[in-house]
């Protein structure tokens, strides 16, 4: 396996050096995964709750509809934000085609399902008892809500690092609606892409193995945070 | 979708307070990969205070880019097609930039025995009629167009798949010519792939000479491709830039375009094209100079 021994000295000497090339497309890619999954997450936990907490005639077609949509194509989500935000959509006269917060909305349309059925999952436990102890406790009802997040956070936090881990290596939305202009929306995913229909797979494969580093250094950090509260 | 809308408002916000013009260039990968665009852009960034935001996609997808009004300018190899992307009113005209030629490359056991013939269709011809593997890229990019184009001057027998898609001028065909067999592959990948998967499986191929040089100069592969046909007439490689045309699209920036299209046929840049030297070898001819 030539390839492998090239890749990992390739790899090395990328992250040894601090390649400044290899870096931006890095930082853009953190940057991207961070966002989107902050955006969805603060979105997702109020509605997650509303859902979870109460019965009500469509809760089932919901969490069916969210299932359905998590198997959704990354380049189809890629296509349709683009007939949206190209020059002929909607919102077109925003100018996000080719932009980094044009690829966070495709990103954010991609995880909000994902996160939404994780942590309606997680909070679908029985949790009367909590939010009973914590109304006698005279909680209120943004306390209770708290109360109720901290008790599941295990969860939410695997939720958020699913959604972080598909992002970071997504592929399809970030061609489509980032376009892969190097200085502006090249990331790692779209220059492992570049690289393999350049023919450097040895580099391509280096690029790979500098984005798994970086998720590594992710998640041991939220392991750590994990760690911290236990 | 209240929520979306609130989402694009924010994020757009950010986009709109940026107020450094940046003019948009779909281009083909080949010209992205050399590095050429790179080595000269920096010129115009300065004199002019555009910036350019280059997007890499085929020749197919840069003008797909052009006709929804998302680029303001191509670069790209496919002169009829350019034709008639011009015809239908799509960009105001083509101003051809720069030249450069495409090779057939094989196993230097050459199978079907093509070295040494200089005309590409009659080599397709025979290696059609010896049925050797051939790869092609099958993804719709000047190189394709240009394979497209020699296969149906190699008079072999052609079946062309076409799909019905319904535009706003009502039903188009979209075509891709291939001969008939086994042997002949479309892969659907970049250039830097295909000649990657024609090594490993020894076949022939169809590429520009800037991408092949790149790619041997790389790798140590133990049966590289050599190149068996090159210099043919019927083997010219011509790049143009068209701007887009304002009259459909009227946000496209076609002033900025039109200093572009100014710049790279300026004696200058031209210059500079010809002296750009990937490994040693010269990549672009200038067309103006």
């Amino acid at each position: 396996m030539e390839n492998f021994n090239l890749a990992f000295l390739n790899a090395l000497h990328l992250l040894v050096s601090l390649d400044s090339e290899i870096l931006q497309y890095a930082w853009r890619s953190v940057y991207i995964a961070l966002i989107s999954t902050t955006l969805v997450i603060v979105v997702t936990l109020p509605m997650g709750i509303l859902i979870a907490e109460n019965n009500f005639r469509f809760k089932r077609a919901i969490i069916i509809v969210l299932n359905t949509l998590m198997s959704l194509p990354t380049v189809l989500i890629g296509l349709v934000v683009y007939s949206f935000i190209g020059r002929m959509g909607i919102f077109g006269s925003f100018k996000l085609l080719f932009t980094i917060p044009g690829i966070i909305i495709g990103e954010v349309i991609l995880i909000f399902p994902l996160v939404l059925s994780l942590v309606i999952a997680a909070l679908s436990r029985d949790n009367t008892q909590i939010t009973k102890t914590a109304k006698a406790l005279g909680a209120s009802q943004l306390q209770t809500f708290l109360i109720l997040i901290k008790e599941s956070r295990y969860a939410i936090l695997s939720s958020i690092i699913a959604a972080f881990g598909r992002v970071i290596g997504e592929v399809g939305i970030a061609t489509i609606i980032g376009g892969n202009a190097e200085k502006y929306t090249r990331t790692l995913t779209t220059s492992i892409v570049l690289n393999i229909n350049m023919g450097y797979f040895d580099y391509a494969l280096a690029i790979g193995i500098v984005l798994l580093t970086l998720s590594l250094i992710v998640n041991l950090f939220m392991q750590l945070l994990q760690g911290s509260k236990r | 979708m209240k929520l979306l809308i609130i989402i694009v408002c924010l994020l757009a916000s950010s986009q709109l307070f940026s107020s450094q013009q940046v003019l948009i260039l779909a281009t083909t990968t080949s010209t992205e990969n050399s590095g050429l665009l790179r080595h000269i852009h920096g010129d115009f960034e300065k004199s002019t205070d555009i910036k350019i935001k280059v997007i890499p996609k085929g020749t197919g997808a840069s003008m797909q880019l052009g006709r929804d009004g998302n680029a303001d300018i191509l670069l790209v190899h496919a002169p009829d097609q350019e034709r008639e992307f011009i015809l239908n009113g799509y960009g105001d005209k083509r101003v051809e930039v720069m030249h450069n030629d495409f090779v057939i490359i094989g196993p230097s056991d050459d199978p079907a025995n093509v070295k040494g013939e200089k005309f590409a269709a009659k080599v397709l011809a025979k290696i059609a009629k010896e049925g050797a593997t051939f790869i092609s890229r099958g993804d719709n990019s000047g190189t394709h167009m240009k394979e497209q184009k020699l296969w149906h001057l190699s008079k072999m027998k052609l079946i062309s798949k076409a799909k019905e898609i319904i535009t706003a001028k009502g039903k188009k065909e979209i075509k891709f010519m291939r001969p008939v067999g086994g042997w002949y592959r479309s892969i659907g990948r970049g250039m830097g792939a295909t000649i990657h998967y024609a090594t490993e499986v020894q076949a022939y191929t169809l590429t520009d000479r800037g991408t092949y040089y790149a790619y041997h100069h790389d790798t140590k592969r133990s049966k590289p491709l050599v190149i068996l046909s090159e210099g043919g007439s019927d083997l010219f490689n011509q790049y143009s830039v068209i701007a887009i045309n304002p009259s459909k699209h009227p946000h496209v920036q076609y002033s900025a375009a039109k200093k572009y299209v100014a710049w790279i046929t300026s004696p200058r840049i031209q210059k500079k094209i010809a002296l750009y030297k990937k490994n040693g070898k010269t990549l672009f001819y200038p067309d103006v100079l």
